[in-house]
C-alpha cells in the first residue's frame, strides 16, 4: 500500500485510540468524579482563591452566559490596546511595529472567538510579547471557553429536571488545568525535540552555501503551535502556519499536529454520552459526523492526488499529485487530509495553501466550514450539532405527528425559534458578507484603502470569487484558514470579517445554551412507546438529511459560482 | 455583574502567569537540550554557519542541485506561497516558463519526466526538500558541471534520501542543502 495513504490511515486510527478514552476521562473530570488527575486539585484551589472564585457556587444558564461574556469582553479590550502598542512593549527583538486600529480590531476578535483569521504575518506583524501574552493566551482561554460552554449544555441533560448548571469558572479552569495545559506540554516537547524553536532569540543572519545573505525569523513557537492545534485555534507563529518548516518540521510532527487538533472535538462528543449516561446516543452522533467527514475527505484526496488538469496539459508528470502550495515532506495526500480536518473542525491551521488546491478540494473545504459540526471546534462543534438535532427532532415530530421531545423534554415553539434563527444566521452572514464584498469590488474598485478593492483578488474569474466566499465562510465558521491570496489587510475586510467573526461565535454559543437551559428546566417525561428515539439509525439518518438539505439549500448557488464553475471550466481542458 | 468583572480580571492575570510565563519558559528550558538548543538546528561548513537544516535556500548555480520554486525567493525573514489558483492563466504561463528553463539546463529530459514539485512553488516558500524524482532528473547535469562520475552522484542522492517515517508513513524526500553540502565534500 502507498505510504502516503497509510500515513493518513494511521493518523486517524491514532486519533481514535486517544480520543475515546479521553472522552470518558473528560466526562469524569467535569462531573466531579474521581480521576487520576485529582492531584491537581490543590493547585486549582490556589487559582480560585487568587481570583476570588467559589467553584461550588451554582449558576443558571443566564449566569453562565454572563460570566462567559464578561471575561471575553475583558480580553477584547485588553488585547485591542496591547496589539496596537506592542512596539512600546518588551520582547520585541525584531523591532516590529504596532498594529493599525482596524487590524488590531480584527485580530483581537479573531483570537477571542477561537477563529484565528490572520490578516498579518507573525514574522513581521507581532512581537514575542503579543505572540505569547495575547495570541497564545487566547489559544488556551478561547478553547476553554468553548469547552466550558459545552459542559453547561451537557449539564442541562444529566439530571431529569434542573436549573442549576454548575459553575462556569470551574469548567473553564479545569479545561485548562486538566486538559489543554498538560496535553500542550506533551505536544510542545515533541515539537521542540523535532526542530521547532523554543528560545527567545530574534532573527538570525547567515551566508548561504551559494553566497546569499539570508535572514531567518525564529522565536519561542513550540508552545504556541501545540495549543493552537489542541484548542482548534489554528493561528500560527509564522505567516504560512504549519506549512513553515520550523512550525511543522517533518512528517512525524505533521501527524502529531493533525492528530492533536482532532482529539478534543471527538472526545467532547463521546464525553457527552458518558456525561448524560446515554452512550449509544453519543456514538450515533459520532457515526454521523464520521461519515460526513469521509464524504468530504475521500474526494479531496482524490482530486489532489489526481493533479492539476491544466498542468497535465503542459505535459508535466504529476505522479506525485498537485504540488503548488504544498510541501514535499508532507505530500498531497497528507495535505488533503489536513485540509479536510482543519475545515470540518474549526482549527483553520494549514499545511498547504488552500488557495492553490484543486477546485473541488476548495468546494469540500467550504462545505466543511459551512456545516461546521462534523466534529466541529473545541466544545462548540457539539453545540452546533445540537442545533441540527433540535431541527431534526422538530421535523421528525411533525412527520410522525407527535410532540417533539429531546432527551425527555418537550421541544416547543420558543426552542425551535431559537434554533431556526441560529440556523439562518450562518447563510445570512456568509452570503450577505460575500455579496457586499463583491459589490464593493465591482463598484468601488478605486476606494483609497490600504489595499484597493480592485487589487483584492490574487486570481481572476471564478477562483477570485471563491477567495471572497472563503474568507466570509471561514470567518463565520470561526475557522481561520483562508484563500490567502486575498488582499485582506485593509479596513473593509478587517471590519467586515471582525463583525462576522463576533456574531458567528457568540450567537451560536448563546442559542444552544439557552435552548439547553430552557429544556433542562422543563418537566421530565419518561420515555414511552410514543417517544421518538434519538439514538437510532433512523434518527441519525434524519439528522444527516437535515444537515445536507439545510446546507445545500443555503449555499448551492454561491458554491456554483465559485468552485463548481471553476471545476467545470477546467475539466473542459481535459478534452 | 461587578463581581464577574473583578473575577474575570483576576482570573486573567493568574492564568497569564501560568500560561504565558511558566508554560513557555518550561519549554524553553527543555528546548535547550534539543539539537539546535531551541534556536533552530544549524548547518555548518568549515565551522561557519551556512544555513538551517530545516530552511530551504536558493540554488541557481548549475553545479548544485536545485530546490523548488519559491514565491518569496527563499527569504526566511518571512514566508509565503504563491496562492495562485489552479486555473489562473498567468500562473500557468509561469509554470510553462519554469519547464522551459529546466529543459534548457537538462536538454536530455523529456517533458513527461519532470515531476510537478520542480515546477510549482511550495506552500512556505522555504521548502527544504525535493522529491526523489526531482533529484534524479538533475543528476546528469550536476555530474557534468562538476566533472564527476554520474555513478558517484547517483550514490550520493541515494544516501541522502530520507525514507518515509518508519518506512511506512508519508513520502520520501531529499534535503537539498544537505545533499549539496555532501557534493561539496566530495570535490575535496
Amino acid at each position: 500500500m502507498n505510504t502516503e495513504l497509510l500515513g493518513i490511515i494511521a493518523s486517524f486510527a491514532i486519533t481514535l485510540v486517544i480520543a475515546v478514552p479521553l472522552g470518558k476521562y473528560l466526562a469524569n473530570v467535569f462531573a466531579g468524579e474521581k480521576t487520576w488527575t485529582d492531584f491537581l486539585k490543590p493547585f486549582e484551589s490556589i487559582i480560585y482563591k487568587l481570583s476570588g472564585i467559589n467553584p461550588k457556587e451554582q449558576m443558571t444558564w443566564k449566569q453562565h452566559l454572563k460570566a462567559m461574556l464578561t471575561i471575553n469582553s475583558v480580553w477584547l479590550v485588553y488585547g485591542f490596546f496591547v496589539l496596537m502598542y506592542q512596539d512600546k512593549l518588551p520582547l520585541n527583538p525584531d523591532g516590529n511595529a504596532g498594529m493599525s486600529p482596524d487590524l488590531s480590531f480584527n485580530t483581537i476578535i479573531s483570537f477571542v472567538v477561537n477563529c484565528n483569521l490572520q490578516h498579518y504575518s507573525g514574522e513581521s506583524g507581532l512581537t514575542y510579547f503579543t505572540q505569547q501574552f495575547v495570541i497564545m493566551f487566547l489559544h488556551f482561554t478561547s478553547a476553554a471557553t468553548g469547552i466550558a460552554a459545552a459542559v453547561v449544555f451537557f449539564k442541562a441533560f444529566r439530571d431529569k429536571t434542573t436549573t442549576t448548571l454548575g459553575n462556569f469558572w470551574e469548567f473553564f479552569v479545569k479545561s485548562i488545568t486538566r486538559l489543554l495545559l498538560p496535553l500542550s506540554l506533551i505536544v510542545g516537547l515533541i515539537l521542540a525535540f523535532n526542530g521547532t524553536p523554543t528560545s527567545y532569540e530574534g532573527k538570525d543572519q547567515f551566508i548561504s552555501l551559494q553566497g546569499d545573505t539570508v535572514n531567518v525569523s525564529r522565536g519561542p513557537a513550540a508552545g504556541m503551535i501545540a495549543v493552537k492545534h489542541l484548542g482548534t485555534n489554528g493561528g500560527g507563529w509564522f505567516g504560512v502556519n504549519s506549512a513553515h518548516p520550523l512550525e511543522n518540521p517533518s512528517y512525524l510532527t505533521n501527524m502529531v499536529e493533525v492528530i492533536s487538533q482532532m482529539i478534543i472535538p471527538i472526545a467532547m462528543v463521546l464525553a457527552f454520552g458518558y456525561f448524560i449516561r446515554k452512550r449509544k446516543f453519543a456514538w450515533t452522533i459520532f457515526g454521523v459526523m464520521t461519515i460526513g467527514m469521509f464524504m468530504l475527505l475521500i474526494p479531496t484526496i482524490m482530486s489532489e492526488l489526481g493533479g492539476n488538469p491544466a498542468i497535465e496539459k503542459l505535459g508535466i508528470s504529476q505522479t506525485i499529485g498537485a504540488m503548488e502550495g504544498k510541501e514535499v515532506r508532507f505530500g498531497p495526500a497528507a495535505s488533503a487530509y489536513w485540509s479536510t480536518v482543519t475545515t470540518i473542525i474549526s482549527t483553520g491551521s494549514v499545511n498547504s495553501m488552500h488557495d492553490s488546491g484543486m477546485p473541488l478540494s476548495g468546494l469540500w473545504q467550504l462545505l466543511g466550514m459551512m456545516i461546521n459540526s462534523f466534529y466541529g471546534g473545541c466544545g462548540v462543534g457539539i453545540l452546533n450539532y445540537f442545533i441540527y438535532l433540535i431541527i431534526a427532532v422538530f421535523i421528525s415530530g411533525l412527520m410522525v405527528g407527535r410532540t417533539p421531545e429531546f432527551l425527555g423534554h418537550k421541544v416547543e415553539a420558543r426552542e425551535v425559534k431559537i434554533a431556526a434563527i441560529i440556523t439562518l444566521l450562518s447563510p445570512l452572514l456568509i452570503l450577505a458578507g460575500t455579496a457586499i464584498a463583491s459589490f464593493v469590488f465591482g463598484s468601488y474598485g478605486d476606494a483609497d484603502w490600504a489595499v484597493k478593492p480592485a487589487n483584492w483578488l490574487n486570481n481572476p474569474s471564478f477562483h477570485g470569487f471563491s477567495e471572497m466566499l472563503y474568507e466570509m465562510t471561514s470567518s463565520n465558521a470561526n475557522n481561520g484558514s483562508g484563500f490567502e491570496g486575498l488582499g485582506d489587510n485593509n479596513i473593509f475586510w478587517n471590519i467586515s470579517t471582525g463583525i462576522v467573526l463576533f456574531l458567528g461565535r457568540f450567537l451560536p454559543i448563546i442559542g444552544p445554551i439557552a435552548i439547553a437551559g430552557l429544556l433542562g428546566a422543563k418537566k421530565y417525561i419518561p420515555a414511552s412507546a410514543g417517544t421518538l428515539k434519538t439514538d437510532t439509525k433512523t434518527f441519525a439518518l434524519m439528522t444527516f438529511a437535515v444537515i445536507l438539505v439545510l446546507n445545500a439549500l443555503s449555499y448551492f448557488p454561491a458554491l456554483a459560482l465559485g468552485p463548481l464553475a471553476e471545476y467545470f471550466t477546467m475539466i473542459g481542458l481535459r478534452e | 455583574m461587578k463581581k464577574y468583572i473583578l473575577q474575570s480580571i483576576r482570573l486573567t492575570l493568574v492564568l497569564m502567569v501560568l500560561l504565558c510565563i511558566l508554560y513557555p519558559l518550561t519549554l524553553a528550558f527543555a528546548g535547550k537540550f534539543s539539537k539546535g538548543e531551541g534556536s533552530g538546528e544549524k548547518v555548518t561548513k568549515n565551522g561557519k554557519t551556512v544555513g538551517y537544516a530545516l530552511i530551504g535556500q536558493s540554488f541557481t548555480n548549475p553545479e548544485y542541485f536545485w530546490g523548488r520554486p519559491s514565491a518569496v525567493g527563499y527569504n526566511a525573514a518571512g514566508s509565503g506561497g504563491s496562492n495562485k489558483g489552479p486555473s489562473n492563466p498567468d500562473y500557468l504561463q509561469q509554470v510553462s516558463d519554469r519547464v522551459d528553463t529546466l529543459l534548457k539546463y537538462h536538454p536530455y529530459l523529456k517533458k513527461s519526466q519532470i515531476p510537478s514539485d520542480m515546477v510549482t512553488a511550495s506552500g512556505s516558500g522555504l521548502d527544504p526538500n525535493i522529491s526523489l524524482e526531482g533529484a534524479k532528473i538533475q543528476i546528469k547535469r550536476v555530474a557534468e558541471y562538476r566533472k564527476l562520475d554520474k555513478k558517484q552522484v547517483e550514490k550520493l542522492v541515494e544516501e541522502n534520501t530520507e525514507k518515509p517515517l518508519l518506512g511506512l508513513f508519508g513520502p520520501s524526500a531529499l534535503n537539498v542543502l544537505k545533499l549539496n553540502l555532501a557534493l561539496d565534500e566530495l570535490k575535496r
